[in-house]
């Protein structure tokens, strides 16, 4: 994947360098601007079995920032925070894939602008005639209390 | 043999006579003998479908992933740009302004809708609240709920938002809508039971063709759909995800 584009980003920001579980990286342009997720919008998208996006609704593409064509074929990690320790993606991988089970957790999500939103994911695997096609995810709105609680026990595991 | 059609509980009431039109129509396009049964509830329309006495359903997208997956109907179509959505509601002169002013203990007036009782209970995650630190009433209809609002026996009512939205003027005065679901991609189905497969593409083909003259434009009109489009069994699925995505 590409690096950040600068002229994308709003406010001042730091540069961090991701490395992603499929061995690509890229670096990342990260502001302290919170778009908070409004009330009663419920972010949905869809991946392959690869993690690529398939398919976004209408609330996931104003979050993000992002224009629709440039989420459709992207990898979902596009929207990975350099806060977010990687235990929490091992959890998800393990969770969903190795105990075929349904994953929640609290999520802090990168911005297109280089802001981000956090949201309470559920992710599922989705599967036909006992094969996985794709996996499923919806993000809320999360309690702040919440928010405050994942952002000290991230801290510990980045 | 007489096929039996039924429709979700949670259909407008001012549509009713739109039911029986389309129900009429149906007969002409396929030939067939068909009932329309409409049911005050979800339980006894649920226990119709448990007995199989249902044949073909205009059904939410809850009771769709219970009948495609247990009871193998198959998906035809759905209204054209039409998403179920769900709107938490207040009585009008409720001192909360926000979602997170929400109290612990809160009084919720509901149906047994269940697909907007998820969504509105999602709705309220940013207060913390949940089904252990807020009671609830469920009531037969929406008209209910409005009236437990009004007569101040509930602090928040669900509704599904297309109800909501058709009250009378004189109701609505007494209420205010505190949010309102933007999901998008959560809508209503029609299902056709295994009894019907066989005429699945035939009658895909009539409703998708169904804005085509000004008969079928007008029974659309009564229907308050602007058209009927194909829903193919991956659309349906998607859908099913969905929901179990959201169950918590």
């Amino acid at each position: 994947m590409e690096d950040m584009n600068v002229a994308d980003v709003v406010g001042d920001y730091r540069e961090v360098r991701i490395n992603y579980y499929d061995g690509s990286s890229r670096t990342v342009l990260v502001t302290d601007i919170e778009t908070p997720i409004p009330d009663g919008r419920l972010i949905v998208s869809r991946t392959d079995p690869a993690g690529i996006i398939t398919h976004v609704n209408d609330s996931f593409v104003d979050m993000s920032g992002f224009e629709h064509q440039e989420l459709i074929g992207a990898p979902h990690y596009i929207l990975r925070h350099p806060d977010m320790p990687a235990a929490a993606f091992e959890d998800l991988w393990q969770t969903l894939v190795v105990e075929g089970k349904k994953w929640h957790g609290y999520v802090k999500n990168l911005r297109k602008d280089g802001g981000y939103y956090w949201v309470y994911a559920t992710v599922i695997a989705n599967i036909r005639n006992n094969e996985v096609v794709g996996f499923t995810s919806v993000r809320r709105k999360p309690s702040r209390k919440k928010v405050v609680e994942a952002e000290v026990l991230y801290r510990t595991l980045v | 043999m007489t096929y039996h059609f039924t429709v979700s509980p949670d259909f407008n009431p001012s549509y009713l006579s739109g039911w029986f039109i389309f129900n009429t129509w149906l007969q002409r396009q396929t030939g067939e003998a068909f009932h329309l049964e409409l049911y005050n509830d979800f339980e006894s329309q649920r226990q119709a479908i448990a007995e199989d006495k249902v044949d073909l359903i205009y059904a939410n997208s809850y009771d769709a992933s219970v009948l495609v997956r247990d009871k193998g109907f198959m998906p035809v179509a759905c209204p054209a740009g039409k998403s179920d959505e769900a709107v938490i509601v207040l009585p009008q002169d409720s001192p909360i302004q926000s979602v997170e002013a929400l109290p612990p203990g809160l009084r919720i007036s509901s149906t047994n809708d269940p697909d907007v009782n998820m969504m509105c209970m999602i709705m309220l995650e940013p207060a913390d609240l949940n089904r252990d630190n807020t009671t609830s009433k469920t009531c037969d209809t929406y008209i209910l709920v409005a009236k437990d609002l009004i007569q101040g026996h509930a602090d928040a009512g669900f509704f599904l938002q297309e109800t909501f939205d058709k009250l009378s003027k004189v109701v609505k005065s007494q209420l205010r809508p505190l949010v309102r679901s933007q999901i998008q991609v959560i809508h209503h189905v029609l299902l056709l039971g295994p009894s019907l497969l066989q005429m699945h593409q035939e009658l895909q083909r009539a409703l998708i063709a169904m804005n085509d003259s000004p008969a079928g434009q007008s029974l659309l009109e009564s229907l308050n759909f602007s058209a009927w489009e194909s829903v193919e069994p991956e659309d349906t699925e998607f859908m099913i995800d969905l929901m179990d995505t959201l169950e918590t």
